[in-house]
């Protein structure tokens, strides 16, 4: 019998409960975060167009750069000024 | 045999104390001084280490077996006669010599049968076959890790697989003997706070660390290194949670500099990338282990490289300071020559430079500003990073002509602007390509502080290389040092 000892952290990463989905985007406020990749702002443009359509108001964010996580202060702000958010990643 | 499992050291009585084993033709032949010590009516207590049962015929001997007083008493040679005032050890003396067992117990005519002198014979207590059990039974309560059992039918290799520790290669099993090798390699607490390893932001100690250095197939004097890469890879300026997460090719490179890379046996000389040396080879992945098992970042996960390269299994190196031309690249980040630091760059294995007829620095920096020029796409600029690594063959160029690292970058420097026109969107019938609005400008390839340079490589062999980078500087990664402390 071999006793080894472990190499993990012994804990998986904080896990955050996302609220829950609304059923209509009426009237709520819906959060964009253009991650700083390149021509991301164009398909985050069009998807500004189909959401407004729908009666949504749409609030546009960016990151810094792409390389990094967004800055605490950035996720912040979203989640206090949005209802729901298009959490994406495009190349 | 009795088990002590306490790590605290036992106390002994006052008096004179002797450690004792049967297996010790010395220990044998002092038998009657002992007993001649305590019918003078000295107060002797005698430890004996191998059998309960010796020495026969004295009043006062503990059982010593489980050899909790020898360790923790640093009981180097038996037999071993200490003198004890108030709890506390005042003198020692080993082996047997009659004058200084005279003069050490004021008692006269000792052993009026027996030579002179003589040598003692090793303690049990650092018999190399017993000293990692030891090890672990006096100090590995210390350990704060969890334990795991492995069950005796499983292969301890392929439970390293089974449970995700592996990076794909097998692995050391990390058993607490290991362990307590590895944290010998420093002079850092256990319970010491490394960093706050990405992507899962977890704080991790030396301990923890040292767990996967075992893994990695590290000697604990490579530890130092490990703890001050782990350190400067999980610092803000580089970003290991954006090179880990991004699509492109990158990974964590470790460039160690100082007189700890020769220490160490490091190669900064032939097949430098390559495979054959442990050193080399185990640090970078120790690091790229402690991303994994302690900062969760696996492939598939969080990390999302297309490709990835073969680098990422760990990527570590000495520069060839020797016979260098330039300052070793710690300079440039202001250590000393002389320091024992790591770099830490994001970045890819070696894209070969080759040029056999350059004999002067002017011909040759030219072909090492085309070559840079292409890294990653000749009309992508300052985006991305690169490390320049000059071969000794094509360092000796240099060396000869005067050159040192800013003459060689004041030289470089001009080779490496572009007019942006060229660079444009579309230019070449290529897409890619800069926007418009940096026409008619005069563009640098690498952005300030984005390209370092490197001597390293075997006696042989006209070439040099470029290491690829990612994207450089406060959108992507910004090469850190660190001092390693010993």
């Amino acid at each position: 019998m071999t006793i080894v000892l472990d190499p993990t952290a012994g804990k998986a990463a904080a896990s955050i409960e996302t609220v829950p989905r609304p059923a209509s985007l009426d009237g709520l406020t819906v959060g964009l975060l253009d991650i700083s990749k390149a021509r991301g702002d164009k398909f985050l443009d069009r998807l500004e167009e189909r959401l407004s359509e729908r009666g949504a108001t749409v609030a546009r964010y960016t990151k810094p750069t792409f390389a990094k996580p967004a800055p605490v202060d950035l996720r912040h702000e979203i989640a206090s000024n949005c209802d729901a958010v298009i959490e994406a990643l495009a190349d | 045999m009795t088990v002590t499992e306490a790590s605290t050291k036992p106390a002994l009585p006052d008096g004179f104390i002797a450690i004792v084993k049967k297996d010790c033709p010395t220990c044998e032949l002092v038998v009657p001084v002992l007993r001649q010590l305590e019918s003078e009516g000295v107060s002797l207590t005698t430890y004996t280490q191998d059998d309960p049962a010796f020495p026969a015929q004295l009043a006062s001997v503990v059982d010593d077996t489980d050899l909790a007083v020898s360790w923790h008493h640093d009981i180097e040679t038996v037999p071993t006669l200490l003198r004890v005032e108030a709890g506390t050890e005042t003198a020692r003396t080993v082996g047997w010599s009659r004058e200084q067992w005279e003069a050490f117990t004021a008692v006269t005519g000792l052993g009026a049968e027996l030579p002179e002198q003589r040598p003692g014979c090793g303690s049990l207590s650092v018999d190399p076959n017993l000293t990692d059990e030891l090890t672990v039974r006096f100090t590995g309560s210390t350990l704060r890790s969890r334990r795991i059992e492995l069950a005796a039918m499983e292969d301890e290799m392929e439970a390293a697989f089974d449970r995700g520790w592996s990076d794909g290669l097998p692995v050391v099993p990390p058993t607490e003997a290991r362990v307590l090798r590895m944290l010998e390699g420093t002079s850092r607490a256990a319970d010491d706070t490394v960093a706050v390893v990405p992507p899962d932001l977890h704080e991790v100690t030396v301990e923890q660390v040292a767990v996967n250095a075992v893994m990695a197939g590290c000697k604990p004097e490579y530890f130092p290194v490990v703890l001050a890469a782990v350190e400067a890879a999980c610092s803000d300026e580089f970003n290991m949670h954006g090179l880990l997460a991004t699509t492109y090719f990158s990974g964590p490179i470790v460039v160690v500099n100082g007189p700890i890379a020769e220490r160490i046996g490091m190669n900064s000389g032939g097949n430098v990338f390559g495979q054959g040396n442990r050193a080399n080879l185990t640090i970078g992945r120790a690091l790229q282990l402690v991303v994994r098992n302690l900062g969760g970042g696996r492939p598939g996960g969080v990390d999302m490289a297309l490709m990835g390269t073969p680098g990422k299994l760990g990527m570590a190196f000495a520069e060839r300071e020797t016979d260098s031309p330039f300052a070793p690249l710690s300079s440039d980040f202001g250590f000393a020559a002389g320091e024992n630091t790591v770099t830490l760059y994001a970045g890819q294995g070696p894209t070969a430079i080759a040029d056999q007829l350059s004999r002067t620095p002017e011909s040759l920096v030219r072909t090492f500003a085309k070559a840079l020029l292409n890294e990653c796409h000749s009309k992508l600029i300052i985006g991305f990073d690169a490390m320049l690594v000059v071969g000794p063959e094509h360092g000796r160029i240099f060396t000869e002509a005067g050159w040192d690292k800013a003459r060689l970058r004041a030289e470089l420097d001009p080779l490496l602007i572009r007019p942006s026109d060229d660079l444009l969107r579309g230019v070449d019938g290529i897409d890619e390509g800069l926007p418009e609005v940096f026409a008619g400008n005069d563009v640098p390839k690498f952005r300030p502080g984005g390209l370092q340079i490197v001597h390293a490589g075997g006696d042989a062999g006209l070439f040099s290389a470029i290491l690829g980078g990612w994207v450089g500087g406060a959108k992507g990664s910004t090469p850190v040092a660190r001092a390693i402390d010993l």
